[in-house]
């Protein structure tokens, strides 16, 4: 028996384990490290209809337990990513999520409706939460309507299941989640990162060059736990869950407040192995808290 | 690139706030080009979270060891200085791409101009290219004398100039007041350093000789995956092409990219 198997919409994961959107590129790079095949999925960097530079930098600034990022959606833009970096990723016995950004409806619809038909990729993250970039992305996320409108959009053009990535920056997460389940989604990721700034002493003025950036890492893992155990409990679609992952405790933590899978984000920056070896010591992990398979897990700390 | 736990040989201040450590591990027997950079876990906790890119400084394929050098002065330098002889530290590496010395004629000269922390990955540099028959001659600008690092390690390998800017040791000024008051004779121009420097350097040799520059950004993951640390390429400024620092550089030929 495979402990660790998790099937969700779309996604045979052989373990709840996935790098995050983002933090991974297209997988090349971590490629050199380890084979990308004992991962339970993987969430491609974000894409967008054309080819995205992004911001200027500073992109990136440290903050205590986590990291400020605003590398605003750089990515080679749909052509590309279909062409080049989906081809790689075939090699590898992995689903992979193919994280879906833009600017208008139109520019989601466009993008999820040539990815989603690429053989390899097996789910889509809408990605209406990243709080980088000036159009689109987080004022998708944080309007019930309109985060309902782009999920229906979405859902009606994409060959495969439609997961859609929560921001942490509203005040009523639930309300914008039960708004994308009603639009037909088939599950959700959450959380993205919580918007911040840093100062720099001498100058006075944001270290970032865009000025704010979207915090990650352990610093924001309490932030993440509180919604998915809220949203889980109001939604009856599965959640991915993510922010600052960086053990094997972390992962049954998110499982227990009501998610069926985990993505890895900051960390592999700290450790490019992170993700294998969370793989590696989540069975010694369930020994030891005499769990027999880790969907037990699942919504433990609310279910009676 | 690997990742390894790699021991503290040797590890002393060398300037004001400077300090050189010297690591030994299997993990040398990758690290070839002068120029290329580890990523390194200043500690155990959170706090700072991310790696440091910190050049290197010497291989020694015979010990097994590797040294960096680096200025102490933020909170994760601050904690790497604190680590004694006998210690572990994380490293992944070697990283990036350096400086490629088969780029100069055997026979001919390279100028070396460095400033302050950027004045480590070349002194590797000098000595390779010594090793394989080219002259150098090093040009390093510091702050001040007490700031002053391996005069005498570039010294034995060829024409050493320093300049301070406050003038309390060698030349007053900047490495620009060397370069203008002395009419070297080179064919190649390698430099490190801040990155008004590296303009100044570009500007003044790159119509007429190959110049290599290192760069230095902010960086998350170093291995390429991050985007953190792009920037754009000199042809196409306003575009969508861009070299990374951390993997296509940090070394880059003059005039590849916007500095």
């Amino acid at each position: 028996m495979n402990r660790l198997q998790i099937d969700l919409p779309g996604l045979s994961l052989k373990n709840p384990i996935m790098p995050a959107s983002g933090c991974f590129g297209f997988g090349r790079e971590y490629s050199r490290f380890y084979d990308l095949s004992k991962l339970g999925a993987i969430m491609i960097k974000a894409t967008t209809e054309m080819p995205r530079f992004g911001n200027a930098t500073p992109r990136v600034a440290e903050t205590p337990a986590g990291m400020l990022n605003a590398i605003g959606l750089q990515n080679p833009g749909l052509q590309k990513v279909v062409e080049e970096e989906l081809p790689f990723l075939q090699q590898y016995d992995v689903p992979i999520i193919a994280n879906v950004a833009g600017s208008t409806i139109e520019d989601y619809v466009e993008v999820a409706k040539e990815i989603s038909k690429v053989s390899n990729v097996h789910a889509l993250e809408l990605n209406i939460s990243c709080p980088n970039v000036k159009e689109g992305g987080i004022a998708f996320g944080t309007q019930p309507e309109v985060a309902y409108a782009v999920t229906k959009a979405v859902k009606d053009v994409s060959e495969v299941p439609v997961y859609v990535k929560l921001s942490p920056n509203v005040t009523n997460i639930v309300e914008i989640a039960q708004a994308i389940e009603r639009a037909g989604a088939d599950g959700l990721t959450m959380i993205n990162t919580l918007l911040g700034m840093r100062l720099d002493l001498k100058t006075a003025q944001p270290i970032l060059a865009n000025g704010t950036g979207g915090l990650s890492g352990p610093a924001i893992k309490p932030v993440a736990i509180r919604m998915v155990y809220e949203v889980s409990q109001n939604v009856n679609i599965p959640i991915i869950g993510m922010g600052g992952v960086q053990s094997a405790e972390d992962v049954l933590e998110f499982f227990y407040a009501g998610a069926s899978a985990v993505a890895v984000g900051t960390a592999n920056f700290v450790d490019p192995y992170i993700c294998p070896t969370l793989i590696d010591d989540l069975p010694p992990l369930l020994d030891k808290l005499g769990i027999e398979h880790i969907s037990e897990c699942i919504g433990r700390s609310w279910k009676k | 690139m690997k990742k390894a736990y790699m021991n503290i040989v040797s590890h002393e201040k060398i300037a004001r706030n400077i300090y050189e450590m010297t690591l030994q591990g299997e993990l040398v027997s990758l690290m070839n080009h002068p120029g290329q950079f580890v990523h390194i876990r200043v500690g155990d906790s959170l706090d700072p979270i991310l790696r440091r890119p910190i050049s290197i400084a010497k291989i020694n394929k015979e010990e097994q060891t590797f040294t960096i050098v680096y200025r102490a002065e933020g909170k994760g330098t601050l904690l790497l200085s604190q680590k004694k002889i006998g210690d572990l530290v994380d490293v992944l590496g070697p990283l990036g791409n350096g400086f490629s010395i088969n780029t100069v004629p055997t026979g001919e000269k390279a100028l070396i101009v460095g400033g302050g922390i950027g004045v480590p990955p070349l002194l590797e540099l000098s000595k390779q290219l010594n090793a394989v028959g080219i002259e150098t001659i090093h040009v390093l600008g510091f702050q001040s004398k007490e700031d002053v690092f391996y005069e005498q390690q570039f010294l034995s390998l060829g024409d050493t100039y320093i300049a301070t800017v406050d003038g309390s040791y060698g030349t007053e000024g900047f490495v620009t007041n060397v370069l203008n008051d002395n009419p070297f004779s080179f064919h190649t121009v390698f430099s490190c350093g801040p990155t008004v420097m590296l303009k100044v350097i570009e500007e003044k040799y790159s119509t007429n000789y190959p110049v290599f520059l290192s760069l230095e950004e902010r960086m998350g993951c170093g291995i390429g995956a991050c985007f953190a640390c792009v920037c754009h390429r000199k042809d196409d400024p306003t575009g969508f092409t861009y070299r990374k620092v951390c993997t296509d550089g940090p070394v880059f030929p003059a005039g590849e990219v916007l500095i």
